[in-house]
């Protein structure tokens, strides 16, 4: 509801511009922040979810090691015991030419193959704890790096200005008008296919550093440009032009007045960009050029799934399932944070 | 003579995150057919609110109105959005406070115009048309013929205001509704948008509920004067009874407020001191005896009512001892 | 207005060259890899390498290397595969565009005329549970991976309802070129059109919705009601065609970047042979002068987009016009 503005009749004195992360007293905005949060259910409940998701995953070796498999170790030839008769995990074809195996199928029994088995005879169940556990620690780190480099490139184009903010602006505008998948196709197909040494560091292909480093780098356009020109205000505003004043060291005045108020702008980003890198971590997975085997992630098991798709249609549906859930939980949650926030992210 | 619109016991409360606020406390004002009635009172004091409740044009999922109020006998709070529609435009219409944002950026000024005209009667396109180029030769808009294809951001915000001026007074309503019509206006450009305004309104025989919380637009343009503090009438007259023998302490204020036409210019002009109370508020007394110079312990009890005639103030003062704390200006 | 149009067109340029630049950098210039090597594939011989290694000019400087490679993507366009011994690159990716091309098309009337009975519905009815559920079913489309759903869809029409009335008419997965069947070129694209278009109608529906709901708190509205107009016409001529701005340029950009290839996802789930999944055989079998194409094609493809977008922006908003 917003009132009809009015003139003020008699203009009370306008407090003076005050540094607003630092509140001088009374309830900081980050309390009233989380007050609003917690007030909202939704949020509350994809909170919930997402941390009962985590907790799941963190359970991969202890689920796996009570069922005493690895599964990440083919199982061709071994049987189960399905109430009591020893069944194959990979069963002769009862169908078609009865060429092939199918593989086990769902128990609905957590003691084993809750889910079925792959067509490697893999337990299903325990690799997609192991998998949301790639994909997750992916879409964190993916998360982290991006927003790291795109704060450092915000703050360097903004405060500096001038020909640096120029150039890195045109870079930033390639980097837009280029369709993210296509960019990360193109860094994953040259960076899978070799080694890569910068430095002292040597990734290897394999790697899961690999699939975060690109999709951390992907997305930073669409970080780094709200935060440039914010940074670009804040320059602007009345306490860093005092601070600028006072002659504090550059150093000391982005660290203390720009980085600070830069927080909910880069915290409401945090869920954006985690449902963003669990959805391309899993597009980047199933192209095979994301997570590569014998790791799993949640687009690496339906990537498995694809062919056992009309036979045993839970291995593909289950990791689709689980990121709808984890995915559609953080958008909720974004949705959540950035009204209690009140900062309008930009990113789509 | 019948009030054209009558409001009785108005209350307007508002859903917040905080509970219910009421912005608007048991309000009534009555226009007479022709009279141009101003409602002075400064940002928050319920003004805008009060009227744009009436026309149900205020969120109705998060707006409780109650009272009662009449159009032409009619009662018309709480109607239909579709039985409101018949009368909006047509019978009451409203002009907006700034220009820059009242007409859709996206359609012609004329296009504008016809629209509304075509929404209340039966008219071709052609004629509406037609009907918007004379009605911005009458709110003196050069070559209409050309303003009448332009599009909102092309024109000043003078010629703007008057396109809304004109798209108002298209149906030739009975009660134009003018919400600080010149508060976004350079000082030159009011005196002419006012002018015409109170010269239109003559002409259409519309009466006027002018929002102000400027004394000299009153003083120009206005019958009588209600003074809204805090969601209360806290005084109403006629512009005669208010300007030379104003009752209410606030009423004081503003009038001492206006700068002086002639002799030296004061080095500052008196204002009020404080706030105003923040709205929802409950203490049951006197609203402005926080600020007020004539303030005493009885004013945080509800205030009496002083009555002579049409002229009414919600205030403990009593005409000794107003005469006491203010001496009545001598006219200059 | 023209110099606009041209400074518009030298910033397309602009792009359009800074983006040949760094998708040739990442393929040619990634420290600690032969390109050569990689242009002639996996297991080819030392002959091969050294004869690609003489004709892009690999032993010369980068930006010779640039010149060489721009040259045969366009002017002689005579790139070929060496996965594919001797298939010229360019007719490969010319042909596959229709394919593309209707998928998209197909899907996008879908997307704009789903997001905007959702948006317009959501708002109209706003707080109450018709707009709680429309926005709650649109983030579930925007958190369904599209390749995930595509194969959820395969599933239903193909397998477990595919003897079913709802699903028998369900054409085997694949394209059906236009020309061949009009019908048969429907039935094809259908369930991948729905598919496509779920994620976008969930974007664009809450996108719309909430500008929808930023105008309704304009002043002009108030005025439009004032005027004693229907809210149906306030709701499509005063709300809705003020908040098609912001639609229109997400629209221009999804849809190029779709065309130029993002909806790769889509084509490979339902077999559909476009740009995406030739990209997608390109990159199965390391063919990276069609990669290369790819890209360059679709990136093109985008900026091209966006400037049209650019002109359409100033049609329906006289405001950018002057």
């Amino acid at each position: 509801m917003s009132l009809p503005s009015e003139p003020v009749l008699a203009p009370a004195a306008e407090p003076a511009a005050a540094d607003p992360a630092r509140p001088a007293e009374g309830r900081g905005p980050w309390r009233t922040a989380w007050r609003r949060l917690r007030r909202n259910r939704s949020a509350m409940i994809s909170l919930a979810v997402l941390l009962a998701v985590v907790a799941l995953t963190l359970l991969a070796p202890a689920y796996a090691g009570w069922l005493g498999i690895d599964p990440f170790r083919s199982n061709l030839a071994g049987t189960w015991m399905i109430d009591g008769q020893s069944v194959p995990v990979m069963e002769p074809s009862t169908t078609g030419l009865g060429l092939g195996v199918t593989p086990i199928g769902p128990t609905w029994d957590l003691g084993g193959y809750f889910l079925g088995a792959d067509n490697q005879g893999r337990d299903v169940a325990a690799r997609l704890l192991y998998g949301g556990r790639n994909s997750l620690v992916i879409a964190g780190a993916a998360t982290v790096l991006c927003l790291m480099l795109a704060t450092l490139l915000g703050l360097v184009a903004g405060y500096m200005g001038g020909v640096v903010d120029m150039i890195l602006s045109r870079i930033l505008d390639v980097l837009w008008a280029f369709p993210v998948y296509l960019l990360a196709i193109s860094l994953s197909i040259v960076l899978l296919t070799s080694a890569f040494t910068i430095g002292p560091v040597t990734i290897t292909a394999g790697s899961l550093l690999l699939p975060i480093g690109i999709i951390g780098v992907i997305y930073v356009p669409y970080v780094a440009r709200p935060i440039r020109a914010q940074v670009l205000t804040l320059r602007q505003s009345e306490f860093v032009l005092a601070a600028i004043g006072l002659g504090l060291p550059t150093g000391r005045i982005l660290r203390k007045d720009v980085l600070p108020n830069l927080l909910p702008t880069l915290i409401v980003f945090v869920p954006i960009l985690l449902a963003l890198a669990i959805t391309t971590e899993s597009a980047l997975s199933y192209l095979s050029i994301g997570v590569q085997p014998p790791d799993a992630s949640w687009g690496t098991i339906i990537q498995d799934g694809q062919t056992l798709l009309y036979s045993r249609p839970w291995v593909a549906l289950a990791p689709g399932l689980a990121i709808v859930v984890t995915v559609l939980a953080l958008n909720v949650l974004g949705d959540a944070v950035r009204d209690a926030l009140d900062a309008r992210g930009h990113g789509r | 003579m019948s009030p054209l619109l009558d409001v009785r016991n108005l209350r307007v409360a508002f859903a917040t995150d905080g509970g219910p606020v009421t912005a608007v406390h048991d309000v009534s004002f009555t226009v007479q057919p022709g009279e141009v009635l101003a409602i002075v009172g400064e940002s928050g004091s319920g003004k805008s609110v009060s009227l744009l409740s009436v026309l149900g044009l205020v969120d109705r999922r998060r707006t409780v109105v109650e009272g009662q109020a009449t159009f032409r006998g009619e009662p018309i709070l709480n109607l239909s959005e579709r039985v409101l529609r018949r009368i909006r435009g047509r019978e009451i219409a409203l002009i907006s406070q700034d220009p820059m944002t009242a007409l859709t950026p996206v359609h012609r000024i004329g296009d504008q115009i016809a629209e509304q005209i075509r929404a209340h009667e039966r008219v071709s396109r052609q004629a509406a048309r037609d009907r918007a180029v004379s009605l911005l030769r009458d709110v003196n808009i050069p070559m209409p013929e050309r303003a009448v294809d332009r599009y909102p951001h092309e024109l000043s915000g003078g010629m703007r205001q008057r396109a809304v001026i004109a798209m108002a007074l298209s149906c030739n309503p009975a009660l134009l509704v003018a919400d600080e019509p010149t508060t976004a206006l350079d000082t030159t450009v009011q005196a002419q948008v006012l002018d015409m305004l109170r010269r239109l309104s003559a002409q259409h025989d519309s009466s006027v509920v002018l929002i102000t919380h400027d004394m000299g637009v009153v003083a120009e343009m206005a019958t009588r004067v209600a003074v809204m503090y805090a969601g209360r009438i806290v005084e109403t007259g006629t512009v005669a009874e208010l300007f030379d023998d104003p009752w209410h302490p606030y009423t004081w204020g503003l009038l001492d407020s206006i700068p002086p036409l002639t002799g030296a210019r004061p080095r500052r002009l008196p204002s009020i001191a404080g706030m105003p109370p923040p709205p929802g508020r409950t203490e049951p007394g006197c609203p402005f005896a926080p600020r007020c110079r004539a303030a005493m312990p009885v004013c945080y009890l509800p205030p009496p009512e002083q009555v002579a005639g049409g002229h009414r103030a919600l205030c403990v003062l009593d005409a000794p001892a107003r005469a006491a704390l203010r001496p009545p200006r001598v006219a200059a | 207005m023209l110099a606009t149009i041209v400074a518009r067109l030298g910033q397309m340029v602009f792009v359009m060259f800074g983006i040949s630049v760094l998708v040739f950098l990442i393929f040619f210039a990634t420290p600690g890899s032969d390109p050569a090597a990689r242009i002639a594939g996996r297991n080819a011989s030392p002959e091969t390498v050294a004869q690609i290694r003489e004709d892009f000019g690999f032993d010369r400087p980068l930006p010779v290397q640039y010149a060489v490679m721009m040259k045969r993507l366009f002017v002689t366009q005579d790139l070929t595969s060496f996965v594919n011994r001797g298939q010229k690159v360019i007719p490969e990716v010319l042909d596959a565009i229709p394919a593309t091309l209707s998928l998209v098309s197909g899907a996008a009337v879908l997307w704009v005329l789903g997001s905007l009975t959702v948006g317009v519905a959501a708002a109209a009815l706003r707080d109450t549970a018709v707009d709680r559920g429309l926005m709650i079913l649109s983030l579930i489309g925007i958190s369904a991976p599209v390749f995930w759903l595509g194969e959820v869809m395969n599933l239903l029409s193909q397998s477990r309802y595919h003897d079913t009335w709802l699903f028998s008419w369900v054409p085997g997965l694949g394209y059906v070129p236009l020309s061949d069947s009009v019908s048969g070129w429907f039935k094809a694209l259908v369930i991948p059109w729905i598919t496509l278009a779920v994620l976008y109608i969930g974007i664009y529906g809450r996108v719309l919705r909430a500008n929808l709901i930023e105008a309704y708190s304009e002043d002009y509205i108030r005025t439009a009601r004032a005027k004693g107009l229907s809210p149906t016409r306030i709701m499509l001529r005063h709300a809705l065609r003020t908040s098609l701005l912001p639609f229109v340029t997400m629209f221009g950009l999804d849809f190029g970047a779709l065309v130029g290839g993002a909806a790769l996802l889509t084509e490979v789930v339902f077999g559909i042979n476009g740009i995406g999944r030739l990209t997608f055989h390109a990159l199965q079998n390391l063919d990276l002068p069609v990669i290369l194409a790819t890209v360059i094609y679709a990136s093109f493809f985008v900026v091209a987009a966006n400037a049209l977008v650019d002109v359409l922006y100033a049609v329906i908003d006289p405001r950018v016009r002057a």
